[in-house]
Protein backbone atom coordinates (compact mmCIF):
# COMPACT_ATOMS: atom_id res chain seq x y z
CA UNK A 1 0.00 0.00 0.00
CA UNK A 2 2.77 2.27 0.00
CA UNK A 3 4.99 3.75 -2.67
CA UNK A 4 3.90 5.84 -5.28
CA UNK A 5 0.32 6.06 -5.94
CA UNK A 6 0.38 5.31 -9.96
CA UNK A 7 -2.60 2.77 -9.92
CA UNK A 8 -4.98 4.06 -12.23
CA UNK A 9 -8.80 3.03 -11.64
CA UNK A 10 -12.54 3.21 -12.66
CA UNK A 11 -14.83 2.03 -10.60
CA UNK A 12 -18.67 2.01 -11.49
CA UNK A 13 -21.05 2.23 -8.54
CA UNK A 14 -24.48 1.37 -8.49
CA UNK A 15 -27.12 -1.50 -8.01
CA UNK A 16 -27.51 -3.29 -11.23
CA UNK A 17 -31.10 -4.56 -10.39
CA UNK A 18 -32.51 -1.05 -9.39
CA UNK A 19 -33.28 0.67 -13.17
CA UNK A 20 -30.91 3.58 -13.86
CA UNK A 21 -29.02 2.74 -10.38
CA UNK A 22 -26.82 0.40 -13.00
CA UNK A 23 -25.40 3.53 -14.82
CA UNK A 24 -22.31 3.63 -13.20
CA UNK A 25 -21.98 0.07 -13.78
CA UNK A 26 -22.99 -0.33 -17.08
CA UNK A 27 -20.11 2.43 -18.02
CA UNK A 28 -17.86 0.14 -16.41
CA UNK A 29 -18.81 -2.75 -18.76
CA UNK A 30 -18.05 -1.05 -21.25
CA UNK A 31 -14.87 -0.30 -20.85
CA UNK A 32 -12.81 -3.39 -20.99
CA UNK A 33 -9.99 -3.47 -23.81
CA UNK A 34 -10.86 0.79 -24.60
CA UNK A 35 -8.23 2.05 -22.19
CA UNK A 36 -4.68 1.65 -21.75
CA UNK A 37 -3.96 -1.68 -19.95
CA UNK A 38 -2.68 -0.37 -16.77
CA UNK A 39 -6.36 1.18 -15.84
CA UNK A 40 -8.13 -0.95 -13.59
CA UNK A 41 -12.22 -1.31 -14.06
CA UNK A 42 -14.22 -2.17 -11.42
CA UNK A 43 -18.14 -2.20 -9.70
CA UNK A 44 -18.93 -1.61 -6.50
CA UNK A 45 -22.08 -1.53 -4.98
CA UNK A 46 -20.81 2.26 -3.10
CA UNK A 47 -20.60 1.12 0.56
CA UNK A 48 -17.86 3.86 1.82
CA UNK A 49 -15.53 1.46 3.80
CA UNK A 50 -15.25 -0.92 0.63
CA UNK A 51 -15.21 1.86 -2.00
CA UNK A 52 -12.44 4.04 0.47
CA UNK A 53 -10.34 0.81 0.24
CA UNK A 54 -10.90 0.18 -3.60
CA UNK A 55 -9.51 3.65 -4.27
CA UNK A 56 -7.05 4.73 -0.84
CA UNK A 57 -3.69 3.23 -2.76
CA UNK A 58 -4.48 4.87 -6.32
CA UNK A 59 -3.27 7.92 -7.92
CA UNK A 60 -6.27 8.52 -10.49
CA UNK A 61 -9.69 7.39 -8.94
CA UNK A 62 -12.71 7.66 -12.05
CA UNK A 63 -15.72 7.00 -9.99
CA UNK A 64 -19.01 6.83 -12.14
CA UNK A 65 -22.68 6.60 -10.30
CA UNK A 66 -26.03 7.27 -10.76
CA UNK A 67 -27.70 10.80 -9.42
CA UNK A 68 -30.61 11.95 -8.58
CA UNK A 69 -30.60 15.85 -8.61
CA UNK A 70 -33.68 16.73 -10.11
CA UNK A 71 -31.98 17.55 -13.59
CA UNK A 72 -33.29 15.90 -17.00
CA UNK A 73 -32.61 12.12 -17.34
CA UNK A 74 -29.67 11.48 -18.92
CA UNK A 75 -27.90 14.50 -17.94
CA UNK A 76 -23.94 14.11 -17.39
CA UNK A 77 -22.11 16.28 -14.52
CA UNK A 78 -18.46 15.88 -13.68
CA UNK A 79 -16.85 16.90 -10.75
CA UNK A 80 -13.22 17.26 -9.82
CA UNK A 81 -13.63 16.01 -6.17
CA UNK A 82 -9.67 16.27 -5.62
CA UNK A 83 -10.29 20.08 -5.62
CA UNK A 84 -13.46 20.27 -3.62
CA UNK A 85 -16.06 17.83 -2.10
CA UNK A 86 -19.39 16.78 -4.58
CA UNK A 87 -21.94 19.73 -4.15
CA UNK A 88 -24.73 18.99 -1.88
CA UNK A 89 -26.86 19.26 -4.51
CA UNK A 90 -25.37 16.62 -6.36
CA UNK A 91 -27.54 14.34 -5.30
CA UNK A 92 -25.73 11.18 -5.33
CA UNK A 93 -27.62 8.15 -4.97
CA UNK A 94 -25.06 6.45 -2.65
CA UNK A 95 -25.17 9.45 -0.29
CA UNK A 96 -28.29 7.89 1.94
CA UNK A 97 -25.79 5.97 4.68
CA UNK A 98 -22.67 5.59 3.89
CA UNK A 99 -21.85 6.14 -0.04
CA UNK A 100 -19.43 7.22 -2.34
CA UNK A 101 -19.69 11.09 -0.53
CA UNK A 102 -18.75 9.80 2.64
CA UNK A 103 -15.79 7.58 0.97
CA UNK A 104 -14.68 10.68 -0.63
CA UNK A 105 -14.92 13.00 2.53
CA UNK A 106 -13.50 9.64 4.57
CA UNK A 107 -10.14 9.92 1.85
CA UNK A 108 -9.74 12.95 2.37
CA UNK A 109 -9.83 13.50 6.04
CA UNK A 110 -7.27 10.62 6.22
CA UNK A 111 -5.16 12.11 3.47
CA UNK A 112 -5.84 8.73 1.37
CA UNK A 113 -7.52 10.93 -1.16
CA UNK A 114 -6.11 10.01 -5.13
CA UNK A 115 -4.28 12.72 -5.87
CA UNK A 116 -6.84 12.74 -9.62
CA UNK A 117 -10.09 11.74 -8.26
CA UNK A 118 -13.02 12.40 -10.57
CA UNK A 119 -16.82 11.43 -9.78
CA UNK A 120 -18.88 11.18 -13.22
CA UNK A 121 -23.11 11.23 -12.08
CA UNK A 122 -25.16 10.56 -14.84
CA UNK A 123 -28.93 11.74 -13.73
CA UNK A 124 -30.97 8.51 -13.84
CA UNK A 125 -34.65 8.84 -14.46
CA UNK A 126 -36.08 5.83 -12.50
CA UNK A 127 -34.97 3.41 -9.90
CA UNK A 128 -37.25 0.62 -10.68
CA UNK A 129 -36.70 -2.53 -9.13
CA UNK A 130 -35.65 -5.04 -11.94
CA UNK A 131 -36.20 -2.68 -14.77
CA UNK A 132 -33.34 -1.95 -17.89
CA UNK A 133 -31.61 1.59 -17.95
CA UNK A 134 -34.24 4.07 -19.80
CA UNK A 135 -33.24 5.43 -22.69
CA UNK A 136 -31.25 8.58 -21.81
CA UNK A 137 -30.00 7.16 -19.82
CA UNK A 138 -28.29 4.36 -21.87
CA UNK A 139 -27.40 7.01 -24.24
CA UNK A 140 -25.62 9.08 -21.36
CA UNK A 141 -23.97 5.70 -20.64
CA UNK A 142 -22.13 5.40 -23.82
CA UNK A 143 -21.27 9.10 -23.94
CA UNK A 144 -19.54 8.55 -20.28
CA UNK A 145 -17.67 5.75 -21.14
CA UNK A 146 -16.74 7.61 -24.30
CA UNK A 147 -15.33 10.77 -22.87
CA UNK A 148 -13.39 8.43 -20.01
CA UNK A 149 -11.87 6.94 -23.47
CA UNK A 150 -10.79 10.31 -23.76
CA UNK A 151 -9.64 11.44 -20.12
CA UNK A 152 -7.30 7.72 -20.50
CA UNK A 153 -6.07 8.17 -24.24
CA UNK A 154 -6.40 5.13 -26.78
CA UNK A 155 -5.48 1.13 -25.16
CA UNK A 156 -1.70 1.18 -26.59
CA UNK A 157 -1.19 4.46 -24.62
CA UNK A 158 0.85 2.52 -21.31
CA UNK A 159 3.42 3.83 -19.37
CA UNK A 160 7.13 3.96 -20.49
CA UNK B 1 -23.34 -19.10 -11.55
CA UNK B 2 -25.87 -19.03 -14.00
CA UNK B 3 -26.37 -15.04 -14.05
CA UNK B 4 -30.54 -14.33 -13.54
CA UNK B 5 -32.69 -10.98 -12.98
CA UNK B 6 -33.94 -11.36 -9.50
CA UNK B 7 -36.98 -9.31 -9.19
CA UNK B 8 -36.79 -8.24 -5.78
CA UNK B 9 -37.79 -4.79 -3.96
CA UNK B 10 -34.15 -3.25 -3.17
CA UNK B 11 -35.40 -0.94 -0.74
CA UNK B 12 -33.16 -2.47 1.56
CA UNK B 13 -30.40 -0.88 1.16
CA UNK B 14 -31.76 2.32 2.49
CA UNK B 15 -31.98 0.72 5.39
CA UNK B 16 -35.10 1.68 6.03
CA UNK B 17 -36.86 5.04 6.76
CA UNK B 18 -36.65 5.83 10.46
CA UNK B 19 -38.29 8.22 12.84
CA UNK B 20 -38.34 9.06 16.10
CA UNK B 21 -41.37 10.11 18.41
CA UNK B 22 -40.43 11.12 22.07
CA UNK B 23 -43.89 12.77 23.91
CA UNK B 24 -42.58 14.29 27.33
CA UNK B 25 -45.48 15.80 30.15
CA UNK B 26 -44.75 17.21 33.54
CA UNK B 27 -40.97 16.31 33.19
CA UNK B 28 -41.33 12.74 32.30
CA UNK B 29 -41.16 10.63 29.08
CA UNK B 30 -45.05 9.83 28.71
CA UNK B 31 -44.13 7.45 25.47
CA UNK B 32 -41.16 7.03 23.19
CA UNK B 33 -42.03 5.60 19.47
CA UNK B 34 -40.02 4.68 16.82
CA UNK B 35 -41.00 4.31 13.62
CA UNK B 36 -39.29 1.80 11.02
CA UNK B 37 -39.85 0.65 7.28
CA UNK B 38 -38.66 -2.70 7.16
CA UNK B 39 -38.21 -4.93 4.18
CA UNK B 40 -38.61 -8.63 4.78
CA UNK B 41 -41.97 -8.83 4.53
CA UNK B 42 -42.02 -7.71 1.22
CA UNK B 43 -39.40 -10.79 0.52
CA UNK B 44 -42.05 -12.91 2.13
CA UNK B 45 -44.34 -12.29 -0.61
CA UNK B 46 -41.53 -12.95 -3.62
CA UNK B 47 -40.32 -16.22 -1.91
CA UNK B 48 -43.87 -17.64 -2.01
CA UNK B 49 -43.62 -19.82 -5.66
CA UNK B 50 -40.31 -19.46 -6.07
CA UNK B 51 -37.81 -22.64 -5.84
CA UNK B 52 -35.98 -23.86 -2.25
CA UNK B 53 -33.10 -23.48 -4.13
CA UNK B 54 -33.29 -19.92 -4.45
CA UNK B 55 -33.97 -18.67 -0.86
CA UNK B 56 -30.42 -18.18 -0.16
CA UNK B 57 -29.71 -15.14 -3.25
CA UNK B 58 -32.93 -13.90 -2.45
CA UNK B 59 -32.85 -13.31 1.00
CA UNK B 60 -28.93 -12.14 0.66
CA UNK B 61 -30.53 -9.30 -1.21
CA UNK B 62 -32.82 -7.73 1.89
CA UNK B 63 -30.09 -6.68 3.83
CA UNK B 64 -26.91 -5.24 2.28
CA UNK B 65 -24.86 -5.39 5.53
CA UNK B 66 -25.88 -8.95 7.01
CA UNK B 67 -26.43 -10.98 3.59
CA UNK B 68 -24.70 -13.95 5.30
CA UNK B 69 -27.25 -14.39 8.14
CA UNK B 70 -30.04 -14.33 5.75
CA UNK B 71 -28.33 -16.71 3.84
CA UNK B 72 -27.58 -18.87 6.78
CA UNK B 73 -30.93 -18.82 8.75
CA UNK B 74 -32.81 -19.71 4.74
CA UNK B 75 -29.99 -22.60 3.77
CA UNK B 76 -30.30 -24.18 7.42
CA UNK B 77 -34.43 -23.54 7.65
CA UNK B 78 -34.69 -25.18 4.10
CA UNK B 79 -32.22 -28.49 5.41
CA UNK B 80 -34.40 -28.41 8.12
CA UNK B 81 -37.17 -29.23 5.96
CA UNK B 82 -35.83 -31.26 3.70
CA UNK B 83 -34.04 -33.64 6.34
CA UNK B 84 -30.49 -32.81 5.53
CA UNK B 85 -27.46 -32.19 8.10
CA UNK B 86 -24.32 -30.13 6.82
CA UNK B 87 -22.04 -30.97 8.98
CA UNK B 88 -17.88 -31.60 8.86
CA UNK B 89 -15.94 -29.04 6.62
CA UNK B 90 -18.93 -27.27 5.07
CA UNK B 91 -20.42 -26.37 8.91
CA UNK B 92 -16.96 -24.92 9.84
CA UNK B 93 -16.81 -22.80 6.50
CA UNK B 94 -19.83 -21.69 7.35
CA UNK B 95 -18.69 -20.66 10.75
CA UNK B 96 -15.70 -18.52 8.95
CA UNK B 97 -18.22 -16.73 6.29
CA UNK B 98 -20.33 -15.78 9.53
CA UNK B 99 -16.85 -14.34 11.14
CA UNK B 100 -16.47 -12.62 7.92
CA UNK B 101 -19.59 -10.81 8.26
CA UNK B 102 -19.78 -10.23 12.31
CA UNK B 103 -15.94 -8.84 11.32
CA UNK B 104 -17.79 -6.65 8.68
CA UNK B 105 -20.25 -5.45 10.20
CA UNK B 106 -19.52 -4.80 13.94
CA UNK B 107 -16.41 -3.31 12.55
CA UNK B 108 -18.17 -0.55 10.08
CA UNK B 109 -20.57 0.28 13.45
CA UNK B 110 -18.13 0.47 15.84
CA UNK B 111 -16.33 2.60 13.87
CA UNK B 112 -18.20 4.77 11.68
CA UNK B 113 -21.61 4.87 13.50
CA UNK B 114 -21.56 4.37 16.73
CA UNK B 115 -17.82 5.89 18.29
CA UNK B 116 -18.62 9.43 17.40
CA UNK B 117 -21.59 9.51 19.60
CA UNK B 118 -19.35 8.83 22.08
CA UNK B 119 -16.17 10.86 20.86
CA UNK B 120 -18.69 14.08 20.25
CA UNK B 121 -18.63 13.77 16.52
CA UNK B 122 -21.21 14.20 14.25
CA UNK B 123 -19.83 11.53 12.27
CA UNK B 124 -17.41 9.47 11.04
CA UNK B 125 -15.87 12.03 8.72
CA UNK B 126 -15.74 14.84 11.32
CA UNK B 127 -14.00 12.13 13.86
CA UNK B 128 -11.34 11.17 11.24
CA UNK B 129 -10.27 14.46 10.91
CA UNK B 130 -9.00 14.25 14.78
CA UNK B 131 -8.69 10.29 15.29
CA UNK B 132 -7.40 9.52 11.88
CA UNK B 133 -5.44 6.75 13.53
CA UNK B 134 -8.28 4.90 14.91
CA UNK B 135 -10.30 5.09 11.93
CA UNK B 136 -7.65 3.68 9.61
CA UNK B 137 -7.17 0.50 12.34
CA UNK B 138 -11.10 0.33 11.98
CA UNK B 139 -10.80 0.50 8.07
CA UNK B 140 -8.19 -1.82 8.08
CA UNK B 141 -9.76 -4.34 10.45
CA UNK B 142 -13.04 -4.21 8.41
CA UNK B 143 -10.84 -5.62 5.26
CA UNK B 144 -10.31 -8.99 7.13
CA UNK B 145 -13.90 -9.14 6.82
CA UNK B 146 -13.88 -7.89 3.45
CA UNK B 147 -11.27 -10.70 2.78
CA UNK B 148 -13.09 -14.00 4.50
CA UNK B 149 -16.65 -12.87 2.68
CA UNK B 150 -15.07 -12.14 -0.84
CA UNK B 151 -13.28 -15.27 -0.55
CA UNK B 152 -16.13 -17.73 0.71
CA UNK B 153 -18.94 -15.88 -0.62
CA UNK B 154 -17.70 -15.12 -4.13
CA UNK B 155 -17.63 -11.57 -3.83
CA UNK B 156 -17.91 -8.85 -0.86
CA UNK B 157 -21.13 -7.91 -1.59
CA UNK B 158 -24.10 -10.06 -1.61
CA UNK B 159 -22.35 -13.77 -1.86
CA UNK B 160 -23.41 -15.96 -4.21
CA UNK B 161 -21.35 -18.97 -3.32
CA UNK B 162 -23.83 -20.45 -0.79
CA UNK B 163 -25.95 -23.00 -1.54
CA UNK B 164 -28.62 -25.23 0.33
CA UNK B 165 -26.52 -28.05 1.53
CA UNK B 166 -23.02 -26.43 0.78
CA UNK B 167 -20.99 -24.03 -1.23
CA UNK B 168 -20.93 -24.18 -5.47
CA UNK B 169 -17.38 -24.36 -4.69
CA UNK B 170 -15.01 -24.64 -1.35
CA UNK B 171 -11.36 -23.62 -1.18
CA UNK B 172 -8.87 -24.86 -0.96
CA UNK B 173 -5.69 -24.90 1.64
CA UNK B 174 -3.83 -22.91 -0.06
CA UNK B 175 -6.76 -20.22 -0.73
CA UNK B 176 -7.28 -19.76 3.01
CA UNK B 177 -3.76 -19.29 3.58
CA UNK B 178 -3.35 -15.15 2.77
CA UNK B 179 -6.73 -15.29 4.77
CA UNK B 180 -5.01 -16.86 8.02
CA UNK B 181 -2.01 -13.78 7.73
CA UNK B 182 -4.28 -11.29 7.52
CA UNK B 183 -6.64 -12.47 10.43
CA UNK B 184 -3.25 -12.57 12.42
CA UNK B 185 -2.89 -8.80 11.36
CA UNK B 186 -6.75 -8.37 12.24
CA UNK B 187 -7.04 -9.67 15.26
CA UNK B 188 -4.17 -7.55 16.91
CA UNK B 189 -6.34 -4.59 15.88
CA UNK B 190 -9.39 -6.48 17.20
CA UNK B 191 -7.72 -6.35 20.29
CA UNK B 192 -6.83 -2.64 20.17
CA UNK B 193 -10.36 -1.98 19.17
CA UNK B 194 -11.46 -3.53 22.31
CA UNK B 195 -8.87 -1.60 24.23
CA UNK B 196 -10.19 1.66 22.53
CA UNK B 197 -13.59 1.06 22.91
CA UNK B 198 -13.39 0.19 26.94
CA UNK B 199 -12.14 4.14 27.52
CA UNK B 200 -14.65 5.63 26.08
CA UNK B 201 -17.60 7.16 28.84
CA UNK B 202 -20.83 5.15 28.72
CA UNK B 203 -23.98 6.21 30.85
CA UNK B 204 -24.82 4.64 33.73
CA UNK B 205 -27.93 2.97 32.20
CA UNK B 206 -29.15 -0.75 32.86
CA UNK B 207 -32.38 -2.67 32.46
CA UNK B 208 -32.94 -6.17 34.04
CA UNK B 209 -33.52 -7.29 30.18
CA UNK B 210 -35.29 -11.03 29.23
CA UNK B 211 -32.03 -12.01 26.90
CA UNK B 212 -32.79 -14.31 24.00
CA UNK B 213 -29.79 -15.88 22.03
CA UNK B 214 -28.80 -18.81 20.55
CA UNK B 215 -26.82 -21.45 22.64
CA UNK B 216 -24.77 -24.37 21.61
CA UNK B 217 -22.95 -27.18 23.17
CA UNK B 218 -19.43 -26.17 23.01
CA UNK B 219 -19.55 -22.79 20.61
CA UNK B 220 -19.51 -19.27 20.68
CA UNK B 221 -23.03 -19.04 18.50
CA UNK B 222 -23.33 -18.74 14.75
CA UNK B 223 -25.46 -20.99 12.63
CA UNK B 224 -27.06 -23.25 15.42
CA UNK B 225 -28.24 -23.90 19.08
CA UNK B 226 -31.54 -23.69 20.99
CA UNK B 227 -33.42 -20.62 21.66
CA UNK B 228 -32.12 -19.48 25.16
CA UNK B 229 -33.37 -16.95 27.61
CA UNK B 230 -32.47 -15.99 30.93
CA UNK B 231 -35.74 -16.65 32.06
CA UNK B 232 -35.19 -20.18 31.29
CA UNK B 233 -36.75 -20.44 27.86
CA UNK B 234 -34.64 -23.44 26.61
CA UNK B 235 -36.35 -24.42 22.91
CA UNK B 236 -35.20 -25.65 19.36
CA UNK B 237 -35.98 -22.45 16.60
CA UNK B 238 -39.00 -25.44 15.10
CA UNK B 239 -40.93 -24.08 18.80
CA UNK B 240 -40.55 -20.42 17.73
CA UNK B 241 -44.10 -19.42 17.17
CA UNK B 242 -45.04 -21.15 20.07
CA UNK B 243 -43.53 -18.72 22.17
CA UNK B 244 -43.28 -15.63 19.89
CA UNK B 245 -45.69 -13.38 18.50
CA UNK B 246 -45.73 -10.13 16.34
CA UNK B 247 -48.01 -7.96 15.74
CA UNK B 248 -48.77 -4.79 13.84
CA UNK B 249 -48.68 -1.21 15.05
CA UNK B 250 -49.75 1.55 13.11
CA UNK B 251 -46.31 3.46 13.01
CA UNK B 252 -44.55 1.09 11.82
CA UNK B 253 -44.32 -1.31 8.83
CA UNK B 254 -42.04 -3.51 11.00
CA UNK B 255 -43.90 -6.13 12.68
CA UNK B 256 -43.11 -5.99 16.92
CA UNK B 257 -42.29 -9.44 18.13
CA UNK B 258 -43.16 -10.07 21.94
CA UNK B 259 -42.74 -13.00 23.96
CA UNK B 260 -46.48 -14.74 24.16
CA UNK B 261 -47.54 -13.18 27.68
CA UNK B 262 -44.45 -12.40 28.77
CA UNK B 263 -43.62 -8.40 26.92
CA UNK B 264 -40.39 -7.13 24.80
CA UNK B 265 -37.14 -8.99 24.80
CA UNK B 266 -33.76 -8.37 23.63
CA UNK B 267 -31.74 -10.00 20.86
CA UNK B 268 -28.20 -9.28 19.61
CA UNK B 269 -24.54 -8.97 21.32
CA UNK B 270 -25.75 -7.86 24.78
CA UNK B 271 -27.72 -11.27 24.85
CA UNK B 272 -25.62 -13.16 23.00
CA UNK B 273 -22.59 -12.10 25.32
CA UNK B 274 -24.52 -12.49 28.19
CA UNK B 275 -26.40 -15.85 27.77
CA UNK B 276 -22.68 -17.57 25.85
CA UNK B 277 -19.66 -15.28 28.07
CA UNK B 278 -18.45 -19.07 29.07
CA UNK B 279 -18.28 -19.84 25.05
CA UNK B 280 -16.24 -17.52 24.03
CA UNK B 281 -12.82 -18.10 23.51
CA UNK B 282 -9.70 -17.70 26.43
CA UNK B 283 -8.41 -14.35 24.56
CA UNK B 284 -11.99 -12.69 24.17
CA UNK B 285 -12.60 -13.46 28.17
CA UNK B 286 -9.34 -11.98 28.65
CA UNK B 287 -10.01 -8.88 26.71
CA UNK B 288 -13.59 -8.49 28.04
CA UNK B 289 -12.75 -8.94 31.88
CA UNK B 290 -9.74 -5.94 31.05
CA UNK B 291 -12.54 -4.08 29.64
CA UNK B 292 -14.12 -3.92 32.96
CA UNK B 293 -16.96 -6.26 31.69
CA UNK B 294 -18.46 -9.04 33.92
CA UNK B 295 -19.54 -12.40 32.58
CA UNK B 296 -22.96 -10.24 31.92
CA UNK B 297 -23.52 -6.86 30.46
CA UNK B 298 -27.14 -5.29 31.27
CA UNK B 299 -25.86 -1.52 30.21
CA UNK B 300 -26.54 -1.22 26.52
CA UNK B 301 -24.47 2.05 25.70
CA UNK B 302 -21.82 -0.72 26.48
CA UNK B 303 -22.56 -2.82 23.70
CA UNK B 304 -19.62 -1.17 21.46
CA UNK B 305 -17.73 -2.99 23.89
CA UNK B 306 -19.32 -6.28 23.24
CA UNK B 307 -19.26 -6.07 19.91
CA UNK B 308 -15.18 -5.48 19.62
CA UNK B 309 -15.07 -8.56 21.56
CA UNK B 310 -17.32 -10.30 19.22
CA UNK B 311 -14.81 -8.62 16.48
CA UNK B 312 -11.85 -10.44 18.20
CA UNK B 313 -14.19 -13.48 19.08
CA UNK B 314 -14.61 -13.96 15.81
CA UNK B 315 -10.82 -13.03 14.14
CA UNK B 316 -9.90 -15.66 16.82
CA UNK B 317 -12.28 -18.44 15.62
CA UNK B 318 -11.34 -17.60 11.77
CA UNK B 319 -7.90 -18.53 12.36
CA UNK B 320 -8.94 -21.76 14.39
CA UNK B 321 -11.51 -23.04 11.56
CA UNK B 322 -8.59 -22.13 9.13
CA UNK B 323 -6.20 -24.14 11.06
CA UNK B 324 -8.44 -26.93 10.89
CA UNK B 325 -9.61 -26.95 7.45
CA UNK B 326 -9.70 -29.83 4.98
CA UNK B 327 -11.28 -29.40 2.09
CA UNK B 328 -14.95 -32.29 1.90
CA UNK B 329 -14.48 -34.45 -0.83
CA UNK B 330 -17.78 -32.82 -2.35
CA UNK B 331 -18.81 -28.78 -2.52
CA UNK B 332 -23.03 -29.72 -1.17
CA UNK B 333 -24.31 -32.44 0.14
CA UNK B 334 -26.98 -34.14 -1.85
CA UNK B 335 -30.55 -32.56 -1.34
CA UNK B 336 -33.83 -33.81 -2.77
CA UNK B 337 -37.02 -31.74 -2.41
CA UNK B 338 -39.81 -33.03 -0.51
CA UNK B 339 -42.83 -31.50 1.14
CA UNK B 340 -42.33 -30.59 4.68
CA UNK B 341 -41.77 -27.24 6.50
CA UNK B 342 -38.24 -26.43 8.33
CA UNK B 343 -37.47 -23.63 10.72
CA UNK B 344 -33.88 -21.84 11.72
CA UNK B 345 -32.42 -19.46 13.49
CA UNK B 346 -28.89 -18.26 13.54
CA UNK B 347 -27.28 -14.95 14.81
CA UNK B 348 -27.20 -12.13 12.39
CA UNK B 349 -24.61 -9.53 13.84
CA UNK B 350 -27.67 -7.57 15.51
CA UNK B 351 -29.11 -10.43 16.59
CA UNK B 352 -31.50 -13.60 16.28
CA UNK B 353 -32.76 -14.01 12.69
CA UNK B 354 -35.19 -16.54 12.22
CA UNK B 355 -36.87 -18.39 9.06
CA UNK B 356 -39.69 -20.45 8.61
CA UNK B 357 -40.48 -22.44 5.42
CA UNK B 358 -42.89 -24.59 4.04
CA UNK B 359 -41.76 -26.48 0.70
CA UNK B 360 -44.20 -28.23 -1.79
CA UNK B 361 -43.17 -31.62 -2.71
CA UNK B 362 -41.33 -30.77 -5.70
CA UNK B 363 -39.55 -27.98 -3.52
CA UNK B 364 -41.56 -24.55 -4.66
CA UNK B 365 -41.80 -22.69 -1.17
CA UNK B 366 -45.63 -22.23 -0.37
CA UNK B 367 -45.04 -19.91 2.48
CA UNK B 368 -42.19 -17.79 4.30
CA UNK B 369 -41.78 -15.93 7.51
CA UNK B 370 -38.65 -13.78 8.11
CA UNK B 371 -38.68 -12.00 11.66
CA UNK B 372 -35.31 -9.92 11.76
CA UNK B 373 -33.28 -9.08 14.71
CA UNK B 374 -34.39 -5.18 14.42
CA UNK B 375 -38.02 -6.38 14.52
CA UNK B 376 -37.89 -8.00 17.53
CA UNK B 377 -35.83 -5.11 19.57
CA UNK B 378 -38.00 -3.08 18.05
CA UNK B 379 -40.04 -2.63 21.39
CA UNK B 380 -36.97 -2.91 23.68
CA UNK B 381 -35.33 0.31 21.72
CA UNK B 382 -38.41 1.68 22.66
CA UNK B 383 -38.43 0.71 26.33
CA UNK B 384 -34.62 1.91 26.39
CA UNK B 385 -36.20 5.21 25.24
CA UNK B 386 -38.73 5.69 27.71
CA UNK B 387 -36.96 4.51 30.41
CA UNK B 388 -33.04 6.44 29.98
CA UNK B 389 -34.21 9.30 28.40
CA UNK B 390 -35.96 10.71 31.81
CA UNK B 391 -32.87 11.83 32.91
CA UNK B 392 -31.57 13.83 29.98
CA UNK B 393 -34.59 15.67 29.90
CA UNK B 394 -32.40 18.69 31.21
CA UNK B 395 -30.56 18.78 27.66
CA UNK B 396 -31.24 21.30 25.12
CA UNK B 397 -32.85 19.64 21.93
CA UNK B 398 -29.82 19.41 20.15
CA UNK B 399 -28.33 17.41 22.63
CA UNK B 400 -31.06 15.36 23.70
CA UNK B 401 -31.50 14.20 20.07
CA UNK B 402 -28.11 13.22 20.13
CA UNK B 403 -28.19 11.06 23.28
CA UNK B 404 -31.89 9.30 21.66
CA UNK B 405 -29.98 8.59 18.65
CA UNK B 406 -26.93 6.82 20.45
CA UNK B 407 -29.81 4.75 22.61
CA UNK B 408 -31.19 3.55 19.07
CA UNK B 409 -27.74 2.61 17.47
CA UNK B 410 -27.12 1.03 20.73
CA UNK B 411 -29.29 -1.90 18.69
CA UNK B 412 -26.84 -1.29 15.56
CA UNK B 413 -30.64 -1.61 14.03
CA UNK B 414 -31.02 -2.03 10.42
CA UNK B 415 -31.68 1.60 10.36
CA UNK B 416 -28.17 2.46 11.00
CA UNK B 417 -27.73 4.11 8.13
CA UNK B 418 -30.64 6.09 8.34
CA UNK B 419 -30.43 6.51 12.28
CA UNK B 420 -28.21 9.06 11.27
CA UNK B 421 -30.96 11.17 9.63
CA UNK B 422 -33.50 10.37 12.29
CA UNK B 423 -36.09 12.61 12.83
CA UNK B 424 -36.93 13.73 16.43
CA UNK B 425 -40.28 15.25 16.65
CA UNK B 426 -39.81 15.97 20.66
CA UNK B 427 -43.45 17.20 22.21
CA UNK B 428 -42.75 18.59 25.28
CA UNK B 429 -45.95 19.84 25.90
Amino acid sequence: MSGARTRRLVIGVGNPERGDDAAGRAVARLLPGTLPADVEIAEGDGEATSLLAQIEACGTAVLVDASASGAPAGTVRRFDVAAAPLPQDAGSLSSHGLGLAAAIELARALGQLPPRCVVYAIEGASFTDGEPLSPAVAAAVDDVAGRLRAEFGPPTATEG
Amino acid sequence: MASRTIKVNYLARVEGESGLKVVVRDGKVRSAELSIFEPPRFFEALLRGRAFTEAPDITARICGICPVAYQMSAVHAMENALGVAVGGPLRELRRLLYCGEWIESHTLHIYMLHAPDFLGYAGAIDMAREHGDAVRRGLELKKAGNAIVACLGGREIHPINVRVGGFYRVPSRRDLAPLAEHLERARDLALDTVRWVAGFDFPDRARDYVFVALRHAREYPFNEGHIVSNRGLDIPASAYDAHFEESHVTRSTALHSQLRGGGSYLVGPLARYSLNFDRLSPLAQAAARDAGLGATCTNPYQSIVVRAVEVLYACDEALRVIAAYEPPDQPVAIVAPRAGTGQAATEAPRGLLYHSYRLEADGTIADARIVPPTSQNQPSIEADLASYIDGFLDLPDEALRHRCEQTVRNYDPCISCAAHFLRLDMDRG
